[in-house]
Protein backbone atom coordinates (compact mmCIF):
# COMPACT_ATOMS: atom_id res chain seq x y z
CA UNK A 1 0.00 0.00 0.00
CA UNK A 2 1.35 3.69 0.16
CA UNK A 3 4.16 4.87 1.59
CA UNK A 4 4.67 6.28 4.77
CA UNK A 5 4.15 10.04 4.79
CA UNK A 6 5.56 12.40 7.25
CA UNK A 7 2.36 13.92 9.11
CA UNK A 8 3.87 17.35 9.48
CA UNK A 9 1.58 19.08 7.03
CA UNK A 10 -2.04 20.59 8.80
CA UNK A 11 -0.30 20.22 12.35
CA UNK A 12 1.10 23.16 14.42
CA UNK A 13 5.16 22.06 14.02
CA UNK A 14 6.02 22.65 17.84
CA UNK A 15 3.79 20.35 19.02
CA UNK A 16 4.28 17.83 16.17
CA UNK A 17 8.13 17.73 17.72
CA UNK A 18 6.75 17.80 20.80
CA UNK A 19 4.88 15.22 19.93
CA UNK A 20 6.98 12.92 17.77
CA UNK A 21 9.38 13.10 20.95
CA UNK A 22 7.11 11.85 23.26
CA UNK A 23 6.45 9.07 20.94
CA UNK A 24 9.64 8.11 20.04
CA UNK A 25 10.33 4.83 19.52
CA UNK A 26 12.33 2.37 22.19
CA UNK A 27 11.48 -0.80 21.64
CA UNK A 28 10.20 -1.98 25.00
CA UNK A 29 8.31 -5.54 24.37
CA UNK A 30 7.20 -8.38 26.40
CA UNK A 31 7.21 -11.70 24.23
CA UNK A 32 3.86 -13.84 24.91
CA UNK A 33 3.57 -16.88 23.67
CA UNK A 34 0.24 -19.25 24.23
CA UNK A 35 1.40 -22.65 24.62
CA UNK A 36 -1.89 -25.27 25.32
CA UNK A 37 -3.96 -22.19 25.80
CA UNK A 38 -1.75 -20.93 28.46
CA UNK A 39 -0.35 -17.46 28.23
CA UNK A 40 3.87 -17.37 29.58
CA UNK A 41 5.67 -14.68 29.15
CA UNK A 42 9.29 -15.65 27.31
CA UNK A 43 10.84 -11.92 28.64
CA UNK A 44 10.97 -8.51 27.01
CA UNK A 45 13.11 -7.42 24.59
CA UNK A 46 14.15 -3.32 24.19
CA UNK A 47 16.25 -4.07 20.80
CA UNK A 48 13.37 -2.45 18.91
CA UNK A 49 13.63 -5.59 17.08
CA UNK A 50 11.09 -8.26 17.56
CA UNK A 51 12.44 -11.71 17.82
CA UNK A 52 12.50 -13.28 14.39
CA UNK A 53 9.64 -14.92 12.47
CA UNK A 54 9.86 -18.52 11.36
CA UNK A 55 9.83 -18.66 7.92
CA UNK A 56 6.31 -20.54 8.08
CA UNK A 57 4.63 -18.40 10.40
CA UNK A 58 1.90 -15.97 9.88
CA UNK A 59 2.42 -12.84 10.92
CA UNK A 60 -0.15 -9.65 12.08
CA UNK A 61 -0.57 -6.41 14.09
CA UNK A 62 -3.33 -5.86 15.82
CA UNK A 63 -4.28 -2.34 16.62
CA UNK A 64 -7.11 -0.82 18.10
CA UNK A 65 -9.07 2.13 19.59
CA UNK A 66 -7.75 4.88 16.74
CA UNK A 67 -10.69 6.82 18.31
CA UNK A 68 -9.95 9.26 14.89
CA UNK A 69 -11.91 12.67 15.96
CA UNK A 70 -11.18 12.90 19.43
CA UNK A 71 -8.99 15.90 20.24
CA UNK A 72 -9.00 16.37 24.04
CA UNK A 73 -6.56 16.78 26.62
CA UNK A 74 -6.01 13.02 27.10
CA UNK A 75 -4.25 13.29 23.56
CA UNK A 76 -4.63 15.85 21.53
CA UNK A 77 -3.08 13.97 18.25
CA UNK A 78 -5.01 10.82 17.86
CA UNK A 79 -3.77 11.07 14.17
CA UNK A 80 -0.04 11.34 15.40
CA UNK A 81 -0.66 8.31 17.30
CA UNK A 82 -2.11 6.19 14.79
CA UNK A 83 0.43 7.43 12.40
CA UNK A 84 3.48 6.22 14.65
CA UNK A 85 2.16 2.76 15.02
CA UNK A 86 2.07 2.96 11.11
CA UNK A 87 5.44 3.45 10.70
CA UNK A 88 6.29 1.31 13.74
CA UNK A 89 5.01 -1.54 11.58
CA UNK A 90 6.03 -0.77 8.51
CA UNK A 91 9.62 -0.59 9.66
CA UNK A 92 9.19 -4.22 11.09
CA UNK A 93 12.10 -6.44 9.70
CA UNK A 94 9.39 -9.06 8.63
CA UNK A 95 6.02 -7.03 7.21
CA UNK A 96 3.11 -8.82 8.92
CA UNK A 97 0.66 -9.97 6.41
CA UNK A 98 -2.27 -7.67 7.33
CA UNK A 99 -3.47 -5.83 10.38
CA UNK A 100 -6.82 -6.12 12.16
CA UNK A 101 -8.11 -3.18 13.97
CA UNK A 102 -10.54 -3.65 16.27
CA UNK A 103 -13.09 -1.28 16.81
CA UNK A 104 -13.86 2.18 17.40
CA UNK A 105 -11.77 3.20 14.52
CA UNK A 106 -13.85 6.95 14.70
CA UNK A 107 -14.87 8.88 18.00
CA UNK A 108 -18.23 10.05 16.98
CA UNK A 109 -19.36 8.08 13.85
CA UNK A 110 -18.72 11.01 11.34
CA UNK A 111 -18.42 10.38 8.21
CA UNK A 112 -15.42 12.69 7.91
CA UNK A 113 -13.70 10.41 10.75
CA UNK A 114 -14.71 7.01 8.97
CA UNK A 115 -13.25 8.62 6.17
CA UNK A 116 -9.48 10.24 7.71
CA UNK A 117 -9.48 6.71 9.64
CA UNK A 118 -9.48 4.82 6.21
CA UNK A 119 -6.89 7.52 4.81
CA UNK A 120 -4.62 6.60 7.17
CA UNK A 121 -5.37 3.16 7.53
CA UNK A 122 -3.80 2.73 3.85
CA UNK A 123 -0.61 4.12 4.81
CA UNK A 124 -0.11 0.80 6.65
CA UNK A 125 2.10 -1.17 4.28
CA UNK A 126 0.27 -4.57 4.16
CA UNK A 127 -2.39 -6.04 1.52
CA UNK A 128 -4.99 -5.21 3.69
CA UNK A 129 -6.68 -4.04 6.93
CA UNK A 130 -9.31 -5.51 8.64
CA UNK A 131 -11.95 -3.53 11.05
CA UNK A 132 -14.57 -4.19 12.83
CA UNK A 133 -17.20 -1.72 14.55
CA UNK A 134 -16.63 0.04 18.31
CA UNK A 135 -19.62 1.14 19.96
CA UNK A 136 -17.87 4.71 18.56
CA UNK A 137 -18.77 3.68 15.28
CA UNK A 138 -22.52 2.98 15.43
CA UNK A 139 -23.39 5.53 17.17
CA UNK A 140 -25.93 7.46 14.72
CA UNK A 141 -26.91 5.13 12.48
CA UNK A 142 -26.52 1.95 13.66
CA UNK A 143 -23.59 0.29 12.00
CA UNK A 144 -24.77 1.81 8.45
CA UNK A 145 -22.01 4.52 8.50
CA UNK A 146 -19.15 2.48 9.14
CA UNK A 147 -20.12 -0.49 6.65
CA UNK A 148 -19.86 3.07 3.88
CA UNK A 149 -16.25 2.96 4.28
CA UNK A 150 -15.58 -0.36 5.54
CA UNK A 151 -18.03 -3.08 4.27
CA UNK A 152 -15.20 -5.83 4.22
CA UNK A 153 -17.15 -8.76 1.96
CA UNK A 154 -20.25 -6.53 0.47
CA UNK A 155 -22.83 -8.36 2.58
CA UNK A 156 -23.97 -5.35 4.47
CA UNK A 157 -22.89 -6.73 8.06
CA UNK A 158 -20.01 -5.98 10.01
CA UNK A 159 -19.49 -9.54 10.90
CA UNK A 160 -17.94 -11.67 8.27
CA UNK A 161 -14.75 -14.35 8.18
CA UNK A 162 -11.85 -15.35 6.30
CA UNK A 163 -9.04 -17.88 6.05
CA UNK A 164 -5.50 -16.78 5.81
CA UNK A 165 -2.33 -18.64 6.85
CA UNK A 166 -4.28 -21.98 7.79
CA UNK A 167 -5.90 -19.90 10.69
CA UNK A 168 -10.12 -19.39 10.28
CA UNK A 169 -10.37 -15.58 11.32
CA UNK A 170 -13.95 -14.26 12.24
CA UNK A 171 -14.35 -10.91 12.78
CA UNK A 172 -17.80 -9.83 14.76
CA UNK A 173 -19.89 -6.98 15.91
CA UNK A 174 -20.69 -6.80 19.53
CA UNK A 175 -21.71 -2.76 20.10
CA UNK A 176 -25.50 -2.80 18.54
CA UNK A 177 -27.43 -4.93 20.58
CA UNK A 178 -27.63 -2.68 23.78
CA UNK A 179 -30.39 -2.84 26.16
CA UNK A 180 -30.92 -0.87 29.01
CA UNK A 181 -28.68 -1.59 32.05
CA UNK A 182 -27.62 -4.38 30.40
CA UNK A 183 -24.17 -5.30 28.67
CA UNK A 184 -23.37 -5.25 25.08
CA UNK A 185 -24.38 -8.58 23.11
CA UNK A 186 -23.77 -10.20 19.86
CA UNK A 187 -27.66 -11.35 19.00
CA UNK A 188 -29.08 -14.63 17.69
CA UNK A 189 -28.72 -13.86 14.33
CA UNK A 190 -24.84 -13.13 14.46
CA UNK A 191 -24.45 -16.16 16.80
CA UNK A 192 -27.01 -18.56 14.20
CA UNK A 193 -24.36 -16.81 11.30
CA UNK A 194 -21.21 -17.94 13.29
CA UNK A 195 -22.32 -21.25 14.48
CA UNK A 196 -22.80 -21.69 10.28
CA UNK A 197 -19.65 -20.04 9.91
CA UNK A 198 -17.85 -22.84 12.02
CA UNK A 199 -19.64 -26.43 11.12
CA UNK A 200 -17.35 -26.27 7.83
CA UNK A 201 -14.00 -25.51 9.95
CA UNK A 202 -12.01 -28.36 11.52
CA UNK A 203 -11.07 -28.90 15.13
CA UNK A 204 -7.45 -28.55 14.56
CA UNK A 205 -7.69 -25.03 12.59
CA UNK A 206 -6.39 -22.56 14.94
CA UNK A 207 -9.17 -20.03 15.42
CA UNK A 208 -8.86 -16.14 15.95
CA UNK A 209 -11.70 -14.25 16.84
CA UNK A 210 -11.78 -10.09 16.40
CA UNK A 211 -14.41 -8.46 18.56
CA UNK A 212 -14.21 -4.73 20.38
CA UNK A 213 -15.97 -5.31 23.57
CA UNK A 214 -14.19 -8.61 25.74
CA UNK A 215 -16.23 -11.58 25.14
CA UNK A 216 -15.47 -11.98 28.69
CA UNK A 217 -17.13 -10.07 31.72
CA UNK A 218 -13.83 -8.17 32.54
CA UNK A 219 -16.42 -5.19 34.68
CA UNK A 220 -19.84 -5.22 34.00
CA UNK A 221 -21.08 -1.85 36.10
CA UNK A 222 -18.87 -0.37 33.04
CA UNK A 223 -20.57 -2.58 30.50
CA UNK A 224 -17.05 -4.19 30.17
CA UNK A 225 -18.19 -7.91 28.56
CA UNK A 226 -20.67 -9.27 26.63
CA UNK A 227 -23.87 -10.63 27.84
CA UNK A 228 -24.41 -13.73 25.52
CA UNK A 229 -20.80 -14.00 24.69
CA UNK A 230 -21.22 -17.56 26.54
CA UNK A 231 -23.08 -19.00 23.55
CA UNK A 232 -20.29 -17.79 21.10
CA UNK A 233 -17.77 -19.50 23.39
CA UNK A 234 -19.47 -22.39 23.80
CA UNK A 235 -19.09 -22.49 19.65
CA UNK A 236 -15.53 -22.35 20.18
CA UNK A 237 -14.73 -24.68 22.91
CA UNK A 238 -14.12 -27.89 20.67
CA UNK A 239 -11.27 -26.38 18.86
CA UNK A 240 -7.71 -26.72 19.67
CA UNK A 241 -6.56 -23.39 19.40
CA UNK A 242 -8.46 -20.02 20.02
CA UNK A 243 -7.52 -16.50 20.34
CA UNK A 244 -9.97 -13.91 21.23
CA UNK A 245 -8.38 -10.50 20.25
CA UNK A 246 -10.48 -7.68 21.91
CA UNK A 247 -10.47 -3.74 22.02
CA UNK A 248 -12.91 -1.11 23.98
CA UNK A 249 -10.80 -1.52 27.22
CA UNK A 250 -7.43 0.34 26.04
CA UNK A 251 -5.08 -1.73 28.25
CA UNK A 252 -3.83 -5.07 28.00
CA UNK A 253 -5.37 -7.98 29.97
CA UNK A 254 -6.01 -11.56 29.51
CA UNK A 255 -8.00 -14.13 30.12
CA UNK A 256 -7.43 -18.41 29.67
CA UNK A 257 -10.71 -19.90 30.12
CA UNK A 258 -9.81 -24.02 28.62
CA UNK A 259 -8.54 -23.91 25.20
CA UNK A 260 -9.74 -20.15 24.74
CA UNK A 261 -7.24 -17.63 24.99
CA UNK A 262 -8.57 -13.67 25.83
CA UNK A 263 -6.61 -10.70 24.80
CA UNK A 264 -7.73 -7.18 25.64
CA UNK A 265 -5.33 -4.39 23.52
CA UNK A 266 -3.71 -1.20 23.70
CA UNK A 267 -5.36 1.97 22.34
CA UNK A 268 -4.08 4.34 20.35
CA UNK A 269 -5.74 7.17 21.46
CA UNK A 270 -5.72 7.68 25.22
CA UNK A 271 -6.03 5.46 28.28
CA UNK A 272 -8.72 4.13 30.37
CA UNK A 273 -8.68 3.36 34.22
CA UNK A 274 -8.09 -0.13 35.23
CA UNK A 275 -11.58 -2.04 35.89
CA UNK A 276 -13.06 -0.62 39.48
CA UNK A 277 -10.12 1.70 40.00
CA UNK A 278 -10.67 2.99 42.95
CA UNK A 279 -11.39 6.89 43.06
CA UNK A 280 -12.33 6.60 39.22
CA UNK A 281 -15.73 5.72 39.45
CA UNK A 282 -16.49 5.55 35.52
CA UNK A 283 -14.78 4.41 32.38
CA UNK A 284 -13.59 7.87 31.10
CA UNK A 285 -10.32 8.66 29.43
CA UNK A 286 -7.46 9.67 31.58
CA UNK A 287 -4.82 12.39 31.33
CA UNK A 288 -1.52 11.25 32.27
CA UNK A 289 1.77 13.55 31.85
CA UNK A 290 2.44 13.67 27.99
CA UNK A 291 5.88 12.08 28.74
CA UNK A 292 3.72 8.79 29.67
CA UNK A 293 0.82 8.94 27.18
CA UNK A 294 3.16 6.82 24.57
CA UNK A 295 3.80 4.08 27.52
CA UNK A 296 0.36 3.71 27.65
CA UNK A 297 -0.61 3.44 23.68
CA UNK A 298 0.47 0.57 21.32
CA UNK A 299 0.10 -2.28 19.10
CA UNK A 300 0.49 -5.54 19.14
CA UNK A 301 2.21 -8.27 16.96
CA UNK A 302 0.13 -11.84 16.50
CA UNK A 303 2.05 -14.80 14.97
CA UNK A 304 0.87 -17.98 14.11
CA UNK A 305 2.96 -21.35 13.44
CA UNK A 306 1.73 -23.64 11.23
CA UNK A 307 1.79 -27.06 13.14
CA UNK A 308 2.09 -25.63 16.17
CA UNK A 309 -0.69 -24.60 18.71
CA UNK A 310 0.90 -21.49 20.01
CA UNK A 311 0.43 -17.98 18.86
CA UNK A 312 3.00 -15.51 19.85
CA UNK A 313 2.15 -11.96 21.46
CA UNK A 314 3.64 -8.84 21.36
CA UNK A 315 2.32 -5.99 23.13
CA UNK A 316 4.52 -3.03 22.39
CA UNK A 317 3.86 0.31 23.74
CA UNK A 318 4.97 3.19 21.38
CA UNK A 319 7.45 4.48 23.82
CA UNK A 320 8.66 1.95 25.88
CA UNK B 1 -23.53 16.59 45.63
CA UNK B 2 -25.38 19.33 43.61
CA UNK B 3 -28.76 18.35 42.90
CA UNK B 4 -31.12 16.28 44.97
CA UNK B 5 -31.69 12.40 44.87
CA UNK B 6 -34.64 10.82 42.62
CA UNK B 7 -37.14 10.60 45.55
CA UNK B 8 -36.83 13.89 46.76
CA UNK B 9 -36.96 15.07 42.97
CA UNK B 10 -40.45 12.95 43.11
CA UNK B 11 -41.88 14.41 46.40
CA UNK B 12 -41.07 17.80 44.76
CA UNK B 13 -42.98 17.54 41.58
CA UNK B 14 -46.35 16.71 43.50
CA UNK B 15 -46.32 20.74 43.94
CA UNK B 16 -45.54 21.18 40.02
CA UNK B 17 -45.97 25.03 39.69
CA UNK B 18 -43.42 26.10 43.06
CA UNK B 19 -40.85 23.23 41.89
CA UNK B 20 -40.32 24.51 37.92
CA UNK B 21 -39.61 27.73 39.50
CA UNK B 22 -37.26 26.38 42.39
CA UNK B 23 -35.75 23.91 40.03
CA UNK B 24 -35.69 26.70 37.07
CA UNK B 25 -33.59 28.85 38.90
CA UNK B 26 -31.12 25.97 40.73
CA UNK B 27 -30.49 24.47 36.84
CA UNK B 28 -30.18 27.56 35.61
CA UNK B 29 -32.26 27.41 32.98
CA UNK B 30 -35.08 29.91 32.25
CA UNK B 31 -38.49 28.57 32.81
CA UNK B 32 -41.25 30.44 30.99
CA UNK B 33 -44.68 29.91 32.97
CA UNK B 34 -47.96 28.70 31.57
CA UNK B 35 -50.84 30.35 30.25
CA UNK B 36 -52.59 27.84 28.47
CA UNK B 37 -51.08 28.20 25.25
CA UNK B 38 -47.78 29.36 26.68
CA UNK B 39 -44.20 26.76 26.41
CA UNK B 40 -44.12 24.67 29.31
CA UNK B 41 -41.39 24.87 31.54
CA UNK B 42 -37.64 23.92 30.93
CA UNK B 43 -35.60 21.69 33.14
CA UNK B 44 -32.35 20.53 32.95
CA UNK B 45 -30.67 17.23 33.03
CA UNK B 46 -26.67 16.67 33.62
CA UNK B 47 -24.88 14.19 31.75
CA UNK B 48 -21.60 13.86 34.00
CA UNK B 49 -19.32 10.95 35.07
CA UNK B 50 -21.45 8.49 33.14
CA UNK B 51 -24.76 9.33 34.64
CA UNK B 52 -28.04 11.19 34.78
CA UNK B 53 -28.75 13.89 37.25
CA UNK B 54 -31.04 13.98 37.79
CA UNK B 55 -31.71 10.01 36.98
CA UNK B 56 -35.66 10.00 37.65
CA UNK B 57 -37.52 13.11 37.27
CA UNK B 58 -41.41 13.53 37.60
CA UNK B 59 -42.42 16.30 35.09
CA UNK B 60 -46.26 17.99 33.88
CA UNK B 61 -46.84 17.46 30.65
CA UNK B 62 -45.87 20.11 27.91
CA UNK B 63 -42.16 20.67 30.01
CA UNK B 64 -38.76 20.73 27.95
CA UNK B 65 -36.21 18.91 29.07
CA UNK B 66 -32.43 19.65 27.99
CA UNK B 67 -29.55 17.48 28.41
CA UNK B 68 -26.43 18.79 28.76
CA UNK B 69 -23.18 16.29 28.16
CA UNK B 70 -20.42 17.30 30.55
CA UNK B 71 -18.05 14.10 29.84
CA UNK B 72 -15.62 14.09 27.45
CA UNK B 73 -16.58 11.29 26.25
CA UNK B 74 -19.78 10.65 23.74
CA UNK B 75 -22.77 9.92 25.48
CA UNK B 76 -26.87 9.81 23.85
CA UNK B 77 -30.01 10.40 25.41
CA UNK B 78 -32.19 7.22 23.70
CA UNK B 79 -35.23 6.47 24.56
CA UNK B 80 -36.00 2.81 24.62
CA UNK B 81 -39.57 3.74 23.01
CA UNK B 82 -38.07 5.78 20.22
CA UNK B 83 -40.18 8.48 21.04
CA UNK B 84 -36.89 10.69 21.75
CA UNK B 85 -33.37 10.32 20.78
CA UNK B 86 -30.05 12.51 20.52
CA UNK B 87 -27.85 11.97 17.84
CA UNK B 88 -23.84 11.48 19.83
CA UNK B 89 -23.34 14.26 22.22
CA UNK B 90 -19.75 15.32 22.35
CA UNK B 91 -18.39 17.81 24.85
CA UNK B 92 -20.80 20.14 25.99
CA UNK B 93 -23.07 19.48 23.19
CA UNK B 94 -27.20 19.49 24.27
CA UNK B 95 -29.96 18.00 23.53
CA UNK B 96 -33.56 18.56 23.95
CA UNK B 97 -37.01 17.25 23.93
CA UNK B 98 -40.52 18.58 24.67
CA UNK B 99 -42.91 15.50 26.86
CA UNK B 100 -46.69 16.33 25.82
CA UNK B 101 -48.11 13.43 27.09
CA UNK B 102 -48.25 11.53 30.46
CA UNK B 103 -46.22 8.61 30.51
CA UNK B 104 -42.85 6.93 31.78
CA UNK B 105 -39.82 7.43 29.35
CA UNK B 106 -37.16 5.17 30.42
CA UNK B 107 -33.95 6.49 28.60
CA UNK B 108 -30.71 4.92 28.13
CA UNK B 109 -26.82 6.22 26.97
CA UNK B 110 -26.50 3.65 23.59
CA UNK B 111 -23.07 3.66 24.19
CA UNK B 112 -22.86 2.80 27.51
CA UNK B 113 -26.27 0.93 27.83
CA UNK B 114 -25.43 0.86 31.60
CA UNK B 115 -26.56 4.68 32.14
CA UNK B 116 -30.27 4.88 32.78
CA UNK B 117 -32.76 7.69 33.10
CA UNK B 118 -36.54 7.77 33.11
CA UNK B 119 -38.80 10.71 33.20
CA UNK B 120 -42.41 10.43 34.35
CA UNK B 121 -44.83 12.73 33.22
CA UNK B 122 -47.89 13.31 35.10
CA UNK B 123 -50.74 15.37 35.21
CA UNK B 124 -50.67 17.65 38.24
Amino acid sequence: MSVYDPPDSGHDPARRRALRCLAAWTGAAIVWTVAGGVPRALGATRTGIPPSVPKNALSFVQISDTHIGFRKEANPDVVGSLRHAIADTNALPQMPAFVVHTGDVSHLSKPEEFGKARELLQEFRVDRVHTIPGEHDTIDEGVSGYLKFFDHDGNGKAWYSFEQGGVHFIALNNVLNFKAGTMASLGDEQIGWMKNDLASVTDSTPIVVLAHIPLWTIWEPWGWGTADSAEALALLRRFGSVTVLNGHIHQVLQKVEGDIALHTAMSLAYPLPTPGQPGIGEPGPVTVPAADLGKLLGTRQVRVVRGKQELALIDTPLEG
Amino acid sequence: MRYVSSRNTYRSFRFYAASALVLGTAFAVPAIFAGAASPGPTLSINIEKFAYTPKDITIAPGTKIVWTNHDETPHTVTSGDKSFASKGMDTDDRFEHTFASEGDFGYICTLHPFMTGVVHVRKQ
